[in-house]
């Protein structure tokens, strides 16, 4: 294939030739084939994705390309990232002299901006999910895509991981309902499933899979990785990296721009802060994470791209896309978590495809010793753990039902036909589909209260449209599927004359609500690399004064990061664990800790389970070591904890991190185990997974939480906009008092059952656990000791951060009254 | 006024004694009077007219409650102490099964409504006498607190709800707050939320947040004093 000109002259004059994927891709568009392309960070990956489309559109006579419509959409999932393949794009078009028009539609895109681009669209659309769904949600839907020709999904692999990824799956399943010849281009980092992508961007069909054709670009230069060597031994527990501080600033100052990445922003806080009390060389490090108010953000972006730093500590916001300039070194502090994960952190340093990203991981303590290790053999091995495909949501399905009233209609066979070509809902019933309809119509309720207030209404012709200007609007106000937990401004304030808290001064960014629950008058904690002293609470503002010189931060209780422990990895590290002819890799302190727990108590083969009881203090304790993630043994956790309550041991509380959990209780677990009172086997039976499960599930604000994502989603209650929110005496029902009731009296109810499916998938990783007790049938391995073990003490090391649910409230209830009875008496 | 740090699990209002119950309403055990306040019935689809088609059991989830609370208790005069209704117009809009379970209700109690906020005019013919305010025993009864420290009086309106925190948690629940002279008693409504007592809103009513709050939690009450409390 030889590219036509002027693009053969343009390359040529620049001196590149064609990548053979950027051909491969040119050809097959031009056979009306959709293509996946897999490539590494640095492939040309984005030019790639443009290539077809810049030379279809440059076929065209003058005349024609001025009549054309929108040839091209390009959805990010950043808007950020929109804009800048769009300043990128202009380049060769402009050096071209192609007079293409190109525009970007984000939420920053002015009204009438919109409204124009829907009615007189540019030839090449860059936009993000949400974006797309309202346009297809316009009226004049119908004749803006007729003509399109061709969709690009940027970031694949990010976007088809969450509910975003639903909706646009429904979203391109209208597309290829609107112009059945579009061709879809998928670009994707390297994932384990390939096969997944490609059937998500073409129509599925009843009983047979249809595939886009995939391209594959090997990877570059083989990255340099190595775990960071500390002078300090690694502490037993703790996520602070304190031991390695200095290496790490070491490492900075022997390297241009360094990323140091880290798994949540209260790490990155302290990291920020470590960093700068070591910074004799002054070196401008910076900051980035999540809740850092935006326009600081775009400033440290800013600085990033024109050179002007060294440094930036930061959270997964850096994660995806932008090119920030050059970085030539990547340093993972702590768990590395998912070996896939890595490796695209890893990618962000020597953007250029042929010379080979330089990366340190650090560990914290000694289990992150072991998985940085583990995720090391990965990702030489260039092993893949990104996770399955979802199922679709059908809270996202209601949004979508919703829009397409909004657009011109529906007939329910018709829609429902065209949502089962989205791969993620080429398996929906037609049951669900129609409660969901039912449900996006007038709440679904079996007592049908609300057939006069319905958002959408069948008409005689059997089209369903939506039934009042409000809903629509409604509608529009509660597109996307990003949910925020409620965040609350930090903002730093005066002292009035009366000594009372005032606003003031300027905003440093946004903390979630039940951090702010937790602060005290008085309190102080790290923020925007500052350590700051909680004045009070003002509305939603949280009043801040930055805190005397020489004060402690009290750095609240590290939260584990977002993300698990990937099963591929725990395998990895289980395998490490059971040979010892592994361990001269790993620290000094780390293999003595696993011969040390060899010799007290044993270290499991990679297929067992390890399970030991101890004594400690006036408490006895059960520690297991399933390697499974935080998540999965917080449900474990919480699961035992009831049976062994049950079984009448009095079980206190547990503690888990992402590699074990340790139970406690006031009666003596070995002495019960070893008279049969107790029954490891019986304690660990898959059948926790049932009716102990649906009880404490019921109750659990783990359930709660998923409810509000669902409800919000789904459009039953209306999503809080920043500034919008009413403060003082509440206007709206708060969604726990609506689970509740809706628990109470319709537990089938299809947003139950969503908010049910969440959870199972997401907080309490169920599908992980169900294999798990499945793996360890007949390979539990049981040892009764005198005391703890090694390898339990750095598991209950983080006692103190967990409690048992239910009961303890009420003990709390309890403590409370009982310090005002002390009072009294006293 | 005197507050007396007296640890006790009944609440004084003036002359009168009454026992807090756990599910959120007072009873006097001698004339067997029941106070319940805020019930907010057909909140649900109050708010579903506006377009959130929020699940519509709340009102029979509030009278299901209300009735486990009756069965148990046996009262012979009920109080509902204003915003019985969440509008006006919420006694229309009552389903037939929900307006059976509260004839049901009605049968063995004399019912007192009082008018609220939200229902300024409370349908005459459920009860046994509809007005703004009653007094019984030397005790003023009426939806909104007043400033007035002459009469005792119990009263509604603002949903107290209390919220302590110890080892790291917290933890919100609905309650009484009294000081020997005044009893706010919490919401009883299933979409009703809640009012922290240490709101600027109670100042006024509990000088010097002089109180005791009796929190409802479960099955049991706690008393807690301002002290132990913190601000939401």
């Amino acid at each position: 294939m030889i590219l036509p000109e002027p693009f053969a002259e343009w390359f040529a004059t620049r001196g590149w030739q064609p990548r053979p994927h950027q051909l491969a891709l040119v050809t097959k568009a031009s056979q009306g084939l959709s293509t996946l392309l897999v490539a590494p960070t640095g492939a040309g990956k984005t030019l790639a994705g443009f290539l077809p489309t810049l030379v279809d559109l440059a076929s065209l006579s003058p005349t024609a390309l001025k009549k054309r419509g929108l040839h091209t959409l390009y959805i990010s999932p950043l808007k950020a990232l929109a804009v800048d393949i769009a300043r990128n794009l202009e380049t060769p078009v402009s050096e071209m002299k192609l007079p293409f028009t190109i525009e970007t539609r984000t939420g920053d895109t002015p009204a009438h901006k919109r409204t124009r681009q829907a009615e007189k669209p540019p030839h090449i659309l860059l936009t993000t999910p949400e974006q797309l769904a309202l346009l297809l949600a316009h009226r004049n839907a119908r004749e803006l895509f007729a003509n399109l020709n061709t969709i690009i999904l940027d970031e694949l692999h990010a976007l088809v991981t969450s509910k975003r990824g639903d909706l646009l799956a429904l979203d391109l399943a209208r597309l290829h309902r609107l112009s059945p010849k579009i061709n879809t281009i998928g670009l994707s980092a390297t994932v384990r499933e390939p096969i997944e992508l490609q059937r998500y961007l073409v129509a599925q069909h009843p009983n047979q899979k249809h595939y886009a054709e995939l391209v594959t670009v090997e990877g570059g230069a083989k990255a340099k990785i190595g775990i960071l060597k500390s002078a300090k031994r690694l502490p037993l527990a703790g996520h602070t990296a304190l031991a390695s501080m200095s290496e790490i600033y070491k490492a900075i100052q022997a390297h241009h721009m360094t990323l140091v990445f880290v798994n949540t922003r209260m790490q990155a806080e302290f990291v920020f802060q470590e960093l700068w009390k070591r910074n004799e060389a002054s070196l401008p490090i910076a900051l980035h994470h999540g809740s850092l108010d935006v326009g600081q953000r775009r400033k440290v972006e800013a600085a990033m791209v024109t050179g002007k730093l060294r440094s930036i500590v930061c959270t997964a916001t850096l994660d995806l896309g932008i090119d920030w300039g050059d970085v030539d070194l990547v340093i993972n502090v702590g768990a590395p978590k998912g070996a896939s994960r890595l490796m695209q952190r890893i990618g962000r340093s020597n953007h250029r495809f042929d010379e080979p990203s330089e990366a340190l991981l650090v560990p914290a303590n000694r289990f992150e010793a072991l998985e940085c290790q583990a995720a090391l053999g990965a990702v030489e091995a260039a092993a893949q753990d990104t996770p399955d495909a979802r199922i679709g949501a059908l809270d996202v399905l209601a949004q979508h039902i919703l829009g397409m009233a909004c657009a011109d209609g529906f007939k329910p066979d018709e829609l429902y036909s065209e949502i089962c070509t989205a791969s993620p809902y080429s398996n929906l019933s037609r049951k669900d589909f129609d409660r969901t309809l039912d449900f996006a119509a007038t709440g679904g309720y079996a007592l049908r209260a609300y057939e006069h207030f319905a958002k959408i209404k069948q008409n005689r012709d059997g089209i369903w449209r939506i039934a009042t200007p409000r809903a629509a609007q409604q509608y529009r106000m509660n597109i996307g599927t990003i949910v925020e937990s409620t965040m609350l401004k930090v903002r730093l304030g005066r002292m009035t004359k009366a000594g009372t808290p005032a606003r003031g001064g300027r905003v440093l960014g946004e903390v979630e609500d039940y951090f702010a629950e937790g602060l005290v008058f008085g309190d102080t904690f790290i923020f925007a690399g500052e350590i700051l002293r909680f004045e009070g609470l003002i509305g939603n503002e949280v009043i801040v004064a930055r805190a005397t010189k020489g004060v402690d931060p009290k750095i609240p209780a590290y939260a584990g990061g977002k993300f698990p422990l990937s099963t591929f990895l725990a395998e990895r590290v289980r395998a490490m664990l059971s040979s010892e002819k592994s361990w001269h890799v790993l620290p000094p302190e780390v293999s003595e800790w696993l011969h040390w727990q060899k010799e007290k108590s044993i270290l499991p083969k990679s297929n067992e389970l390890l399970v030991e009881s101890f004594p400690s203090g006036d408490r006895h304790y059960l520690a297991l070591y399933p390697f499974e993630g935080r998540l999965a043994h917080q449900t474990l956790g919480v699961l035992l904890t009831k049976r062994l309550e049950r079984a009448r041991m009095k079980p206190l509380g547990f503690v888990c991190n992402d590699y074990g959990l340790c139970v406690w209780a006031i009666r003596d677990l070995s002495a019960a185990m070893n008279d049969n009172i107790l029954s490891l086997d019986a304690l660990l039976d898959e059948d926790m997974l049932g009716d102990d499960l649906e009880e404490w599930l019921a109750e659990s604000s783990i359930m709660k939480r998923a409810f509000r994502y669902c409800a919000v989603i789904s459009g039953l209650i209306e999503r809080r906009h920043p500034g919008k929110e009413k403060s003082g005496k509440q206007v709206t029902v708060s969604t726990d008092l609506v689970y509740d009731v809706l628990r109470r009296h319709e537990p089938d109810h299809i947003l139950l059952k969503a908010a049910r499916a969440d959870a199972a998938a997401g907080l309490l990783d169920l599908k992980r656990l169900g294999d798990m007790l499945k793996r360890i049938r007949g390979n539990l391995v049981y040892k009764a000791l005198e005391k703890v073990s090694p390898l339990s003490v750095a598991v209950l090391l983080e006692i103190g951060r967990e409690a048992v649910y239910g009961e303890a409230a009420e003990d709390l209830l309890a403590d409370a009254e009982k310090s005002l009875l002390n009072e009294a008496i006293g | 006024m005197v507050l007396t740090k007296q640890h006790s699990e009944f609440i004084a209002v003036g002359r009168l004694a009454f026992i807090p119950h756990a599910s959120g309403v007072l009873f006097e055990p001698y004339e067997r009077l029941l106070i319940v306040s805020d019930l907010h019935l057909e909140k649900g689809s109050s708010i579903a007219r506006r377009g959130a088609l929020l699940p519509p059991y709340d009102t029979r989830d509030t009278l299901n409650r209300l009735s486990a609370v009756i069965d148990g208790l046996k009262p012979k005069i009920i109080i509902s102490l204003g915003d019985t209704w969440h509008d006006g117009k919420g006694p229309s809009r009552m389903s037939d099964r929900d307006n059976e379970v509260f004839a049901s209700l009605r049968k063995h109690a004399d019912w007192i409504l009082i008018a609220g906020n939200h229902d300024p005019h409370p349908p005459e013919d459920l009860a046994a006498l509809v007005t703004d305010e009653i007094e019984i025993g030397g005790v003023t009864f009426r939806h909104e607190p007043t400033t007035d420290d002459q009469s005792p009086e119990i009263a509604g309106h603002l949903h107290p709800v209390a919220k302590i925190r110890a080892k790291g948690r917290s933890i919100r629940r609905k309650c009484f707050i009294s000081n020997g002279h005044r009893c706010i008693i919490p919401a009883f409504g299933s979409y009703t939320g809640g009012l922290n007592v240490l709101d600027a809103a109670f100042d006024p009513l509990f000088s010097d947040r002089n109180f005791l709050t009796h929190i409802v939690s479960a099955n049991q009450i706690f008393v807690v004093g301002p002290h132990s409390l913190v601000c939401d």
